[in-house]
């Protein structure tokens, strides 16, 4: 089957076109890795045109929608889940989450992505490539996870480790979303992965304000 | 009318999620999704809190509109969005989502300013907008006094506030009285049972030498929570609905009367009221007063759509479609500042 895959968790957003089969394995036809800062919504939807024209290949053709669902900044995040959701919707077409960071590098390793706030997020994966442990969000002096790390390199001196360059790959979000392409009724609803609390206290500036 | 193109709005610029469905000047569906009920401990809209709300209910949303409107997505001509002004996080789930639908329609997409929809939607309720008009914007995110000579292309701002919008006084003086968030509605009932003239609040910049089209709230704001704490303090019980409808006629009479100088001033014969604070009965009555007394033709879209929703922004997309007005560039954002003068982008 043809699948779109996308991913904003990092600020490299991801677009890519793969064909899926569950003998066959996975054959990536196109894919986009665009640099995109804080302008995800301005530049998918323009990636994903472009992985399209690159394959030949239009809208009416994709069987099936994969999208990483984070960890990574909210705002960014949303903007690749609410587009599969959305994309998935309008073309009726089944719709499955991954954790983004299952797509970073491959085999025994720890992945690390910039969670700001000088904290990483994190996942831990054994020989098979399986998620062991993870994700989490922790500042690097206190992940205590073992090597070889793979993911986001301005974290090394922290991590007191090397770390290898590596990003959400198309290859990676179809590997990571086998089970569900196998299976699309087993794709659970596309709830991003915060782990963090949105910020909110109660205000106390009106008592400010009739107090001085 | 079924030769009309049917658009789809969606608004997410503060905590409605709202999907529209208009053809023509005809409203089809207007659903709406709110987290309100999560801020009233907050006092205040949570940006964080709202965009992940936007995210849950947009595609349930859209279904129940479609649905309402006997449609299917399959139907829809072209697509609008709120691109501006509002919250960052928040805008960014609309503007994804109706981006994401346009494409996989291969419809076209029109961005367009909150603040121009919110007179358009005018339209679907009273017909063609008169052009000029002027416009007189309050919610709790805004408070703008517009002139209007072609709300496809060109719209001016005349004056805003400098510091609150409206809304936010309503809802800051509503807590300092101990009714409910969002204020408005709390305020316009207890309101009801008081005395507009017990107590002369002050009238924010309407001095000779002020801004003539200006609005400031925050000095009202402040002067309601003294008088009221000065009265806490002498241990003497708070007339609510005394405090609540004197507040209440600082606000509508300094709208009121800046509004009608601007048509005045501009010779313009029609004045156009929107956003939440436009739902406020006193605010209506002193407009249509005062409009009469002028001989300014009033329009006031029904309470339902004067809040934020999908429709308006449909609305606006309808107009922009049938003027003829060329769609977004595929690389739309979300400019959470969007100026009035961008009615579309
Ligand atoms: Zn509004």
């Amino acid at each position: 089957m043809l699948v779109l895959a996308l991913d904003t968790a990092t600020p490299t957003l991801v677009a890519g076109l793969g064909r899926w089969s569950a003998d066959a394995g996975i054959e990536v036809l196109a894919e986009r890795a665009v640099p995109s800062g804080n302008r995800h919504a301005e530049l998918l939807t323009p990636a994903i045109r472009g992985v399209l024209a690159d394959a030949g290949l239009g809208m009416t053709d994709l069987d099936a929608v994969v999208t990483g669902l984070g960890p990574g900044p909210f705002t960014g995040l949303r903007v690749g889940v609410v587009t599969a959701l959305t994309l998935a919707d309008a073309r009726r077409l089944p719709v499955v989450g991954v954790c983004s960071l299952d797509a970073v590098g491959s085999g025994a390793r720890t992945v690390v992505t910039d969670a700001r706030r000088k904290e990483v997020y994190w996942a831990t994966y054994g020989d098979d490539g399986r998620r062991t442990e993870g994700p989490g969000v922790v500042r690097p002096e206190e992940l205590g996870r073992p090597g070889p790390f793979v993911g986001d390199r301005a974290f090394a001196e922290r991590l007191a480790s090397p770390v290898t360059a590596a990003d959400v790959t198309t290859a990676g979000l179809l590997r990571a979303a086998s089970p569900q392409l196998a299976d699309p009724s087993s794709a659970g609803p596309l709830v991003p992965l915060y782990l963090r609390r949105p910020d909110a206290t109660p205000p106390t500036a009106i008592k400010a304000v009739t107090r001085a | 009318m079924a030769d009309q193109p049917l658009v789809i709005g969606f608004e997410t610029s503060c905590d409605e999620t709202g999907v529209g469905l208009v053809r023509g000047h005809t409203l089809l569906a207007d659903a709406l999704a709110t987290s309100v009920a999560e801020y009233e401990r907050f006092g205040g809209v949570v940006p964080e809190i709202a965009s992940r709300a936007h995210l849950e209910a947009m595609v349930p949303t859209v279904h129940r509109a479609l649905a309402d409107a006997g449609a299917t997505v399959d139907d829809v001509d072209a697509v609008a969005v709120t691109s501006g002004p509002g919250l960052t996080g928040a805008l960014l789930v609309g503007v994804a989502a109706a981006k994401a639908y346009a494409l996989a329609l291969g419809v076209p997409l029109h961005g367009v300013n909150h603040l121009a929809a919110h007179v358009a939607v005018d339209e679907l309720e009273h017909g063609p907008l008169a052009e000029p008009s002027i416009a007189l914007l309050v919610s709790g995110g805004h408070s703008s006094l517009l002139l209007v000579p072609d709300l496809s292309r060109q719209v001016e701002s005349l004056g805003r506030t400098v510091d609150d919008a409206a809304g936010e006084a309503f809802d800051k003086v509503a807590r300092v009285l101990g009714l409910p968030f969002p204020g408005g509605p709390p305020i316009d009932k207890a309101a009801r049972e008081g005395d507009p003239a017990a107590i002369p609040f002050p009238r924010g910049l309407t001095g000779p030498r002020d801004a003539p089209f200006d609005f400031s709230f925050s000095g009202l704001k402040t002067a309601v929570a003294r008088w009221v704490e000065a009265r806490e303090r002498s241990g003497e019980p708070v007339p609510v609905a005394d405090v609540a409808a004197s507040f209440q006629e600082a606000v509508a009479d300094v709208l009121t009367a800046k509004a009608v100088r601007a048509c005045r001033d501009r010779g313009v014969g029609h004045l156009v009221l929107g956003g939440g604070v436009a739902a406020n009965s006193r605010l209506r009555a002193l407009a249509e007063e005062r409009c009469a007394a002028a001989g300014i033709v009033l329009r006031v879209p029904s309470p339902r759509l004067c809040t934020d929703n999908g429709a308006m922004v449909a609305a606006l997309g309808s107009r922009l479609v049938a003027s003829g007005v060329a769609p977004s560039e595929p690389d739309l954002g979300a400019d959470s500042s969007l100026p009035i003068e961008v009615v579309t982008r």
